[in-house]
């Protein structure tokens, strides 16, 4: 017996081409990077007063990457940018929106034609709610999707109903009109719908909307075996304590800037690991960490010009702060902030 | 499929509020001419000279001098046996006019509405898909002009295109001059239909294709469009899948719902074409002073509008899922 890079046990016993096999295997361990995205923005363009026409910068100056087997929590309060983030990958942005930067997924520069062409089959979205399926079409209908071919729609069928028994979901639901779901149901239905094409990567945008403790674990539960079956997953929530529970990496949206990207691991204990001051302040407001409150709201990001996105609710703040919004800076392990108090974050308490 | 039960309890009520409504109209209807200064009396002896003596004979006979309340009592006692009194300009059972008219009428109207809703959906799918370009745009043009163009002003124009210019087709009249009307073939009167039936059809369009046109719009802005899209459905087939699926309904049930303006047109109309039907008997009626007439046609009008309503409303209860299946729907 030998221990390969990861130090797992390979079993050299075998024949020579089972052994390549798992040699394979064991290199093909590192994960993969499904998505990389970096300098995103989103804007629109918009008529205000009069004809006066004014641009809306939504997200600002994203970078994230995902990888095979990860999940990635995007964690921010409503109106920051998330599902759009969301939107933007799948290439649906409505028409007067700009997308800007560079995407790639598995190497290939992702752009429209290739989003068009991926979206459904290696890229699935979960909605939040059943309302994202027509009302009017039976479920089977929505999620086999527009096939001509009879032999491959039959094919599909037997996929889905392969899917449905995953999620103890009786054959009949394709039956089933949207509002017929009970919640419970919904939610396996949008599940399903997300794997029928055995996708690699998968978005889900705001998945556990309100739910009691129960379904939301269960909910949560369905993504990590996604994640356990090497898919990549994209968690859009504003719930920290489902990002927290499945996550591997968190990353913090602040009126439409990525502020923080940091490990789940570190929002533990006192959150002393934490980098941001609002991440720090939204940790130590959750009622186990001490419920502590701060003041202030999300600025509207048209509202901020040259100064910290945050300076307005900051207890840290030094004159800098006011005057320039600080870069996105990578401190190591992928652990990602933008501060100019970098010597007040994690870097310090270490 | 359909909710029998539901359906008999359906059609018994609408039937109740039908006879509810026929009531009130009538006699409201019939004050108003009551209170009116025209003398049915006067109009029923028409150009004759006639004596004090024998007009007082006559005001005694028709009751003229009753109280309106006997004679609001009587005219729905009438009513209820069927008999709607006799018309002054024809001299028949206004029941007779009425349903030789109305026949007349009914296939002008039926292909009218037929036409106007199929091209008017059609169109509207067609500009709410192209949105924005020059098809989108030609539409768009054509509806807010027709629609607020008046009816009359279009058949006129019609007609002085296509039968005094060009002669392709008569001015007027449902029968060639000097021929019986049983007599008729059905070309020959159907080629008396073109002209009325396009005017029609070209101004229901205008109405319909907006309508389309914007609630395909606001579908394709609808999460569920999004999502479906984010499945990777596109292009025509999404339009079709989840666009038109959506907009149908709510299509036809705006058609139904518009059997009002197309018994409002069908007056203008057969008043220009002269074509002889319900409206143009209406037209006269009202002028002539024709009180049995013109009572009548109300309630025929009344019972038209009412049945285009209540099939929209129909549709909606027992086409669509979402009612049909749903456990308690009362109304």
């Amino acid at each position: 017996m030998l221990k390969d890079e990861n130090n797992e046990w390979i079993n050299v016993n075998n024949e020579v081409n089972d052994n390549k096999e798992i040699y394979n295997k064991a290199k093909n361990r590192v994960p993969k990077v499904l998505l990389s995205a970096s300098n995103i923005s989103i804007s629109f363009s918009q008529y205000s007063k009069g004809l006066k026409k004014i641009v809306l910068n939504v997200v600002e100056n994203l970078d994230l990457s995902v990888h095979e087997g990860e999940i990635v929590a995007i964690l921010g309060s409503s109106g920051s940018g998330k599902s759009l983030l969301a939107h933007a990958i799948l290439g649906i942005l409505p028409g007067n929106s700009v997308l800007k930067g560079e995407m790639e997924y598995n190497g290939q520069i992702l752009d429209q034609k290739l989003k068009e062409e991926l979206r459904g089959n290696e890229i699935a979205l979960i909605p939040q709610s059943v309302d994202f399926l027509d009302p009017l079409m039976k479920i089977g209908d929505q999620i086999i999707g527009d096939i001509e071919d009879e032999k491959e729609k039959e094919e599909k069928r037997k996929e889905m109903i392969k899917v449905f028994k995953n999620y103890d979901l009786r054959e009949d639901t394709a039956y089933l009109y949207p509002f017929q779901l009970s919640g419970g149901m919904a939610r396996k239905v949008l599940f399903s719908i997300a794997l029928i094409n055995n996708p690699s990567l998968i978005i889900a945008d705001e998945p556990t909307p309100g739910l009691d403790e129960k379904s939301l674990n269960e909910t949560l539960n369905y993504l990590k075996i996604m994640a356990n079956e090497g898919k990549g997953i994209v968690l859009i929530t504003h719930d920290i304590h489902a990002a927290v529970s499945v996550a591997n990496k968190i990353a913090i949206f602040y009126s439409g800037y990525l502020i923080e990207l940091n490990e789940t691991k570190n929002f533990n204990k006192n959150g002393d690991k934490l980098l941001h001051p609002y991440t720090k302040a939204l940790y130590k407001s959750l009622p186990q960490n001490g419920f502590q409150l701060f003041e202030g709201s999300q600025p509207m990001n048209i509202e901020i010009e040259n100064q910290c996105v945050y300076y307005d609710r900051c207890n840290q703040s030094i004159k800098e702060c006011k005057y320039s919004n600080p870069e996105l800076t990578e401190i190591g392990n992928g652990m990602k902030v933008r501060c100019h108090r970098l010597d007040n974050t994690y870097l310090n308490n270490k | 499929m359909l909710n029998y039960k539901k359906l008999v309890k359906f059609l018994g009520f609408k039937l109740g509020t039908l006879m509810i409504l026929l009531m009130a109209v009538s006699v409201i209807s019939f004050i108003l001419i009551e209170i009116s200064p025209t003398d049915p009396v006067r109009i029923y002896v028409g150009e004759m000279s006639i004596s004090q003596e024998k007009l007082n004979d006559l005001n005694e006979y028709w009751g003229v001098n009753q109280s309106l309340y006997v004679k609001v009592v009587n005219w729905l006692d009438n009513l209820a046996h069927g008999n709607l009194g006799i018309s002054l300009i024809y001299r028949i059972p206004v029941t007779e006019v009425i349903s030789e008219r109305f026949s007349a009428s009914f296939m002008l109207m039926f292909l009218s509405w037929i036409f106007s809703g199929v091209l008017g959906f059609f169109l509207g799918v067609l500009a709410g898909f192209k949105r924005g370009t020059f098809i989108d745009k030609g539409v768009k043009i054509y509806s807010y002009v027709i629609y607020a163009a008046p009816v009359f002003w279009i058949a006129m124009i019609l007609l002085m295109i296509f039968s005094v210019e060009l002669g392709w087709f008569p001015s007027g009249l449902a029968v060639p001059i000097g021929k019986v009307s049983g007599s008729v073939t059905l070309l020959e009167w159907l080629h008396r239909l073109v002209l009325p039936v396009l005017t029609l059809s070209i101004t229901g369009i205008a109405q319909i294709a907006l309508f389309t046109r914007s609630k395909l719009i606001e579908v394709s802005s609808s999460d569920y469009f999004l999502f479906a899209k984010a499945r990777g459905e596109k292009g025509w087939s999404l339009i079709k899948r989840h666009g038109i699926r959506n907009i149908l309904l709510p299509a036809i049930t705006l058609q139904f719902l518009s059997f009002s303006e197309l018994f409002g047109g069908t007056v203008l109309v057969e008043q220009v074409f002269s074509y002889p039907g319900l409206g143009q008997a209406a037209v006269t009626a009202g002028t002539q002073s024709d009180i049995p007439l013109l009572l009548g046609i109300v309630l025929v009008s009344t019972i038209f509008v009412f049945c285009g309503n209540s099939i929209a409303d129909l549709l909606y209860k027992f086409v669509d899922p979402r009612i049909r299946e749903s456990e308690a729907n009362d109304f």
